[in-house]
């Protein structure tokens, strides 16, 4: 899942190299922190975090066979 | 990304001599002419090469494919992601197994993949500029016969009722085959409200 929210942000930012997740797991929700250059914040959440959503109705589709809540949480 | 200079008689014959060495078309490439060249007395005395520069555009069907393909991998679904390309819109057709959760309720999923290969596709070239569609099992096509049969119902209630009715938030796309479809109807009107991604559509009785 980590490289899911990688392979979708890394093509969309002008610093590939910076993007960041790191996860943190407890019984009943994965936690997802996407971190990026400062330059490139505008460029995952977009206007009215249309970007945003986007990645995440991807990533609970693709997480929907797992039982615990998903989040996926931006800087 | 490849770049050649060429020269030739005339600027067509300088670019058919860049393609040539590329081995590209037309359509593949960015063209630039550097000097338009002379022809001279009788084609001999003062004339002057003309030079281009032909320089290859960078493939965004390519693109768009191996971004769908990999953010599908990662998903879990194998797809073979077909192109199909007409002037400024490349159409990504999603053919394999498991394609339904690709696409999600009312296609949320295969709306949030389409927005994020338009911006994956359009942001590698600022010289180009393409509308990107993505579809699976003929999902476009099926939704757009739904919405039609969606306005139809909520326009009648919003007659017999005598209020307006709001239809729940949906992209750009999908607002504007509704608005479309009861552009020329007779009884009601149609607006939307609220912001993206939340604006909806408001069907309005004509008082």
């Amino acid at each position: 899942m980590k490289a899911l929210i990688e392979t979708i942000v890394q093509p969309l930012v002008d610093h590939p190299e910076e993007v960041q997740v790191t996860v943190e797991e407890t019984d009943e929700k994965i936690r997802y922190h996407l971190t990026v250059n400062e330059n490139d914040v505008g460029k995952v959440i977009g206007k009215n975090g249309r970007i945003a959503k986007a990645i995440r109705t991807v990533v609970h589709a693709a997480g929907s066979d797992i039982d615990k809540k998903i989040f996926v949480d931006i800087m | 990304m490849r770049e050649i200079t060429a020269s030739g008689q005339t600027v067509e014959e300088a670019k058919e001599n860049a393609l040539r060495q590329l081995g590209l078309t037309e359509d593949q490439v960015n063209l630039e002419v550097i000097d338009e060249g002379k022809k001279g007395l009788l084609g001999i005395f003062g004339s002057k090469r003309a030079y281009v520069k032909v320089q290859e555009k960078i493939d965004l069907a390519k693109i768009g494919q191996q971004f769908l393909q990999s953010v599908s991998l990662e998903m879990g679904v194998e797809v073979d992601v077909k192109v199909h390309n007409n002037d400024d819109e490349l159409v990504f057709e999603l053919v394999g197994e498991k394609i339904g959760l690709l696409i999600g309720k009312r296609g949320q999923t295969l709306n949030a993949l389409q927005y994020l290969t338009h911006l994956a596709v359009n942001k590698v070239d600022a010289s180009q500029y393409v509308t990107v569609v993505v579809d699976a099992e003929n999902y476009r096509e099926r939704r757009n016969e739904t919405l039609h049969q969606l306005a139809e119902k909520l326009a009648s209630k919003a007659v017999r009722t005598g209020e307006d009715v709001k239809i729940e938030p949906m992209p750009s796309f999908e607002r504007k085959i509704i608005h479309t479809a009861l552009h020329d109807h007779d009884s009601v009107t149609t607006h939307s409200e609220g912001k993206d991604p939340n604006r909806y559509i408001v069907i309005k009785p004509n008082k």
